[in-house]
């Protein structure tokens, strides 16, 4: 067989010059070029025992599991939160009977940045994007009737984590549940805060120093739990490309993993506990190579970087999320196409648990019919397409294996620019995230504005729809909320209140571990603004400059 | 008259949603605007306070975080009682067809939701602030 190269010199020429390719980019979102076919010789040097191996063994390529989804299919962990505790709980309830595996839980805003729902910030935010927690008393109202040793949680929440994580698991104690047989996720990833998504409150430092508190304290005390999910999905969500969304998402675990050295943890005992959190957008075939590439880059960078020798040190597991961002206001319905086809893409990548957007989410938070419709679409996957039945099936691809190798090379060429300015910590404070991210959705904006990329709907096919019915928050949320914090306020035992946030203030002076003391405050229902302020007080808040 | 359109894109409230805003204050920058970004976590007094000190033509609100009622009537507010009425006040983000007869009411401009196109919102910024002018 001739080669590629002469092939498309001579016959694929000939061919287009007769009938001429269509005037469109032919390449991936992350810009990378994409030729019209893949050969072998595409994958000169591709060694299948080193850079693919068996599903469950070393690099991972395959996938984490030996069996994957033959054996269990992935999580379907939906988002839900709004309102007030009692509302997210029904809406929980009716997700589990709907057939969902795993609960996530969305926090409102002032919950996130870790004030009270009293707090004049918090004005009109209350309850608004997710629900909102402000004390033990919160919680226990939202997981009422829900075995936090049966089902497992996640919980996105990142500067205040420590404290909803310590809040959580005080709520389990207090219903007696073994600490060691209770599992879930508290996202806690300050790094992409910082990069993309913006919810921190203290400096960079003080921030990676709390995060590696639950890195020395988790393995010991809630073993089942992921103390983190190193998140790539606001890196997307916030613009950047496929690519950049991989090295950045990978760069900050392994600074986290490096933070977590510098502090004596054992690797082995902490590494098997990281977990990731990836987008899935458009792109089908580079959405695939993405998680297919994070995970031998992940196996390759513990292994024989940081010298792990546990094999789940090693593996990257990871939640996914359609791309919010990709949805379209105009013609909402077509989201559905969008969401389904991301979903596929996402379990043909072999993630180990997924989320699906609403079609009414570019509108406001989901309907309840929405967001059953979502969950609906992973059923469809699982069940009728017969995609779960063998494992990783687009495996020997030329493009996808091609693809993937080129996100890998891709990645190390930013880990060693983010190298070159000092590692991540330092490429924050140097802008190079915003710039790098803000130059991409830039070019992506521009390129949709101009045409050259079609969007249906939006600048292609488009026509007038109907309206479809939108999830309304009620207001009386606020005063639901600030009355129960009232009352936690009056009837605690305000001494042990006091002495509890005084033994966090010492922890965090100290630069103690400030996990007991937080345990200690959830119990002593300490709210989280009381917790944040503490913090506030000795760290500082952060303020990042404005680059446009 | 000929002076430079002057725009301030701000970012009310919790939400640190910011890839719309930045992508606008850009378009805006580059179609030949002064743009001033207030960057994130902003009240609505800091931002009248940035708008009137400022002395611009527009104030471009963005907010994703279901907060757009709230932070559009405090700025309106805001600027009415500091006699920068003849501001105009627009926005984008994430607001329901429902809001939208209360924020006209408000004297809000145009606000545009995902799947805008730049060039659109600079075409707007420039009539909208032209026919405030001639009025």
């Amino acid at each position: 067989m001739k080669p590629k190269r002469q092939w498309l010199a001579e016959e694929y020429a000939e061919a287009t010059a007769q009938h001429p390719e269509r005037d469109a980019p032919f390449e991936t979102l992350s810009q990378i070029p994409v030729d019209p076919i893949y050969t072998p010789d595409d994958l000169e040097g591709f060694d299948l025992e080193r850079d693919l191996g068996y599903p469950g063994s070393f690099p991972y390529t395959r996938g984490v599991r030996d069996s994957m989804y033959r054996g269990r299919p992935w999580t379907m962990r939906m988002f839900a939160g709004f309102g007030t505790a009692e509302q997210t709980n029904q809406r929980f309830k009716r997700l589990l009977n709907a057939g969902q595996t795993g609960l996530s839980t969305a926090f409102d805003l002032p919950t996130l940045m870790g004030y009270d729902s009293d707090h004049p910030m918090a004005l009109g935010e209350v309850g608004k994007c997710g629900v909102a927690v402000a004390s033990l008393a919160d919680m226990e109202v939202l997981f009422d009737g829900i075995d936090p040793e049966q089902v497992t949680t996640s919980m996105t929440i990142n500067s205040p984590a420590n404290a909803i994580w310590a809040m959580y698991l005080a709520m389990a104690e207090r219903r007696g549940a073994d600490l060691g047989k209770v599992g879930g996720t508290i996202q806690n990833d300050i790094l992409k805060e910082f990069i993309a998504q913006k919810e921190y409150i203290f400096p960079p430092a003080p921030s990676v120093k709390l995060v590696i508190d639950t890195f020395e304290w988790g393995p010991k005390h809630a073993p089942r739990f992921n103390f983190i999910s190193v998140s790539g999905y606001h890196i997307r969500e916030a613009g950047s490309n496929a690519v950049q969304e991989l090295a950045f998402t990978l760069a900050d675990g392994i600074h986290y993993v490096r933070k977590a050295l510098e502090r004596g943890l054992d690797i082995d005992e902490f590494a098997p506990r990281i977990s990731f959190f990836f987008n899935v957008h458009n792109d089908f075939f580079e959405e695939i190579a993405k998680f297919r590439a994070a995970r031998r880059i992940w196996a390759r960078q513990m292994r024989d970087v940081f010298g792990a020798r546990n094999e789940r040190s090693w593996m990257l597991r990871t939640h996914a999320q359609t791309a919010g961002v990709s949805l379209t206001a105009q013609q909402p319905l077509v989201n559905l196409t969008r969401v389904a086809i991301q979903a596929l893409a996402g379990v043909l990548g072999g993630t180990n648990s997924l989320h699906t957007d609403a079609y009414d989410e570019a509108l406001a938070l989901p309907t309840e019919e929405a967001a059953t419709l979502a969950l609906r679409t992973q059923q469809v996957i699982a069940e009728e397409t017969g995609v779960p039945n063998t494992v990783d099936p687009l495996a020997g691809s030329y493009y996808l294996e091609w693809l993937t190798n080129e996100m890998e090379r891709r990645t190390l060429d930013y880990f060693e620019q983010i190298d070159g300015l000092g590692g991540v910590e330092a490429a924050i404070d140097e802008g190079f995230f915003a710039r790098e991210i803000g130059d991409a959705s830039w070019k992506a904006q521009r390129e949709v504005d101009d045409k050259r990329r079609l969007v249906v709907g939006v600048n292609a096919y488009v026509q007038d729809h109907p309206e479809v019915p939108i999830q309304l928050v009620d207001p009386s949320v606020v005063e639901v909320q600030q009355q129960r914090l009232a009352r936690v306020r009056r009837e605690r035992d305000a001494q042990e209140a006091e002495s509890a946030l005084a033994e966090l203030r010492s922890a965090a002076q100290d630069g103690r571990n400030t996990m007991p003391a937080f345990m200690r405050c959830a119990h002593a229902m300490c709210t989280l603004g009381e917790q944040m302020d503490v913090l506030r007080e000795v760290y500082g808040v952060y303020q990042e400059p404005v680059l446009i | 008259m000929d002076r430079k359109l002057r725009v301030l894109i701000a970012k009310p409230g919790l939400d640190g949603h910011d890839r719309g805003a930045k992508v606008i204050a850009r378009a805006l920058r580059d179609a030949g605007m002064e743009v001033i970004y207030t960057g994130l976590r902003q009240t609505a007094e800091m931002i009248v306070a940035a708008a009137v000190q400022e002395d611009v033509d527009a104030v471009g609100l963005s907010v994703l975080s279901g907060a757009h009622m709230h932070y559009f009537e405090a700025v309106v507010d805001g600027l009415n009682t500091k006699g920068a009425d003849d501001v105009l006040v627009f926005g984008g983000g994430i607001v329901p067809d429902q809001d939208r007869p209360r924020l006209e009411e408000l004297g809000v401009g145009e606000v545009f939701g995902p799947g805008a196109n730049t060039d659109d919102v600079v075409a707007y910024v420039r009539r909208a602030v032209a026919e405030r002018r001639a009025s």
